[in-house]
């Protein structure tokens, strides 16, 4: 990763009337990396891309695509978007939409090597219409792809797709990254972020309130979580200092720790015979919840 | 294998040469016109029905009670093609636009690197296709049993005034999309559409009481040009009225034609461009729960 910046937003605001979408938003995405966005529904993720994207103007601030306005088709043509929410022709087949889209850039895939690249292949005479949800999904990352685009906007891509497609689409966003692509990622599943972001950005009301790699994220929240197979009860454990919520699953106990070393301290002494004894750092599940409780708060 | 023609082939800058500019255009146009074809609820109504309707009225109808009359045969023919020019451009336009705007396709497409003129250009080349197919559909039973007789030229001539004719109801379409949501869209198609039809005087001439209101109807523009060019009189003018469709030069129903198209076109144009902000504006309230005031 060289660190040059592909679209950039600077002290960017934006209102929707008495909403505020965006508050001073600077936000930037590096050449080479896997830039995940997080936040809560309303955090501002669809209006920061639309911002990108040039599909609106900036209130206050200015947001750059390949150092241009995103207004300039000569930049968009070195981008490949896949949005939420979106209908493409009925009556056009999976081939033909992806053939339309090629058209639009200066050095596209062939239709049948971005079929290929997400396996879509044998969807390719199918008209749109027909298709599962998940099949759509599909396909709307296949004319994401088709351009080779350098830098490639994925707005919640895993939506409605079963667990081998999602398989599938995180391998093909994988090899695009390593082979140079930049991408912009959001998502709801923490997972997929944590899988496959480099650099993970949470925004809260319009601001970014946390910045760093998927690890960095972790270690800016203090909680552990230790599970473990004990004849201590579930109540007795939770009123212990240190400990912010027990569950069971069957005979494992799972304890969200702001201390892990006094709690597992305390764990041993009051129960020798303490079983399964783990203790994590906490997902970018909880370090997102934590984060974006804060900020809240 | 993919993945290295992926990475050996990015663009190295994103200029687009004129030829592959063109060929965006073309492909833009080239899938307008096969998923337009391929509706049903599109194709049928628009290219069955215009044929139809002129065999069953304007040929067996009016040809009998006329008992094959010239002159009525050319009223028959322009007023009938005129018809047929109306549909696929307020439709094609008016739903196709709202439905694709509701959709998201629109923006999609506006964010994806789209050359701007190419999403209305498509359409308007759909729709001229369109009103080439009907005008071909119209010309055959005419001449085979319809007592239509024209020369090659006004042939021609009404078929190119009527292809053209057809952009301003791509414009009153176009203007009516980019107003209402894809489910109400079909609903003020149809008000523009339905007395735009009736006040055109195509299909029986109008009471003198009613006749200032033709002038509100690019239809009956569009058909006084036609009419004048296969030498025929208006259904008015035959029955002995003398209201509007007596007066006005073929260069002023023209004018009126272009201008509509040009202002409902422009005014459709501006709220395109500026509308998907505000679209994002209305989805944008619902999702936010949180108070904006920490």
């Amino acid at each position: 990763m060289n660190g040059e910046s592909l679209a950039e937003l600077a002290g960017v605001s934006k209102r929707y009337g008495s909403v505020v979408a965006l508050d001073g938003l600077d936000l930037d995405v590096r050449r080479g990396e896997l830039l995940a966005i997080l936040g809560p529904n309303g955090a501002g993720k669809t209006t920061a891309i639309s911002l990108l994207l040039g599909l609106q103007q900036p209130d206050t601030g200015k947001a750059s695509l390949f150092h241009q306005s995103p207004q300039k088709l000569e930049a968009r043509r070195q981008v490949g978007v896949m949005m939420q929410e979106v209908t493409l022709a009925e009556d056009l087949r999976v081939r033909e939409h992806i053939d339309l889209i090629g058209h639009y850039y200066p050095d596209p895939l062939s239709p049948e090597a971005a079929m290929e690249m997400t396996r879509t292949t044998p969807l390719a005479a199918r008209p749109y219409g027909k298709l599962s949800a998940g099949q759509k999904r599909q396909v709307q990352f296949a004319v994401a792809v088709c351009g080779r685009p350098k830098l490639l906007f994925l707005d919640e891509p895993t939506v409605g797709l079963d667990v081998q497609a999602r398989a599938v689409l995180w391998e093909t966003i994988r090899s695009l990254v390593k082979q140079g692509s930049s991408i912009v990622l959001t998502t709801h599943y923490l997972e997929e972020a944590q899988a496959l972001a480099d650099r993970v950005v949470v925004l809260a009301k319009g601001r970014l309130i946390a910045s760093g790699t998927v690890s960095e994220m972790r270690a800016l929240v203090s909680r552990k979580r230790i599970t473990c197979s004990t004849t201590l009860t579930f109540e007795e454990i939770a009123t212990w200092p240190g400990v912010e919520s027990v569950t069971r699953d069957r005979e494992l106990l799972h304890i969200t720790v702001t201390d892990a070393e006094e709690v597992t301290r305390r764990l041993v002494i009051a129960d020798p015979k303490v079983r399964d004894l783990e203790v994590h750092r906490a997902g970018l599940a909880e370090a997102f919840t934590e984060l974006t409780q804060e900020s809240a708060s | 294998m993919n993945a290295t023609t992926f990475s050996a082939a990015l663009p190295r800058h994103a200029a687009m040469s004129g030829r592959r500019l063109f060929g965006a255009y073309l492909a833009e146009a080239k899938y307008e016109c096969l998923r337009a074809l391929r509706a049903p609820a599109f194709a049928i109504p628009f290219l069955v029905l215009p044929v139809a309707l002129y065999v069953l009225f304007g040929i067996l109808m009016a040809g009998s009670m006329s008992h094959g009359d010239a002159t009525v045969a050319r009223i028959m023919f322009v007023n009938w093609s005129v018809f047929g020019m109306m549909g696929p451009g307020m439709f094609g336009f008016g739903i196709f636009v709202a439905q694709e705007r509701d959709h998201g396709l629109l923006a999609l497409k506006r964010a994806l690197p789209m050359p701007p003129a190419a999403y209305l250009l498509a359409k308007m080349f759909m729709t001229m296709t369109f009103a080439a197919i009907i005008m071909v559909t119209l010309i055959v039973p005419g001449l085979a049993f319809g007592h239509l007789r024209l020369s090659v030229g006004q042939f021609l001539a009404v078929s190119l005034i009527n292809i053209f004719g057809s952009l301003p109801f791509c414009a009153i379409g176009l203007f009516v999309g980019t107003l209402v949501s894809a489910k109400s869209a079909p609903a003020f198609v149809n008000l523009a559409y339905l007395p735009m039809m009736h006040l055109g005087g195509l299909f029986y001439p109008l009471p003198k009481s009613v006749q200032p209101l033709e002038f509100l109807s690019p239809a009956f523009y569009l058909a006084k040009l036609g009419l004048r060019v296969a030498g025929a009189p208006s259904l008015d003018q035959i029955s002995g009225a003398s209201g509007p469709s007596s007066y006005g030069h073929s260069t002023l129903y023209a004018a009126v034609l272009v201008a509509v198209t040009l202002l409902l076109g422009a005014l459709a144009i501006r709220r395109l461009t500026r509308g998907i902000g505000q679209e994002r504006a209305h989805k944008l309230p619902q999702a936010v729960s949180v108070p904006s005031k920490a």
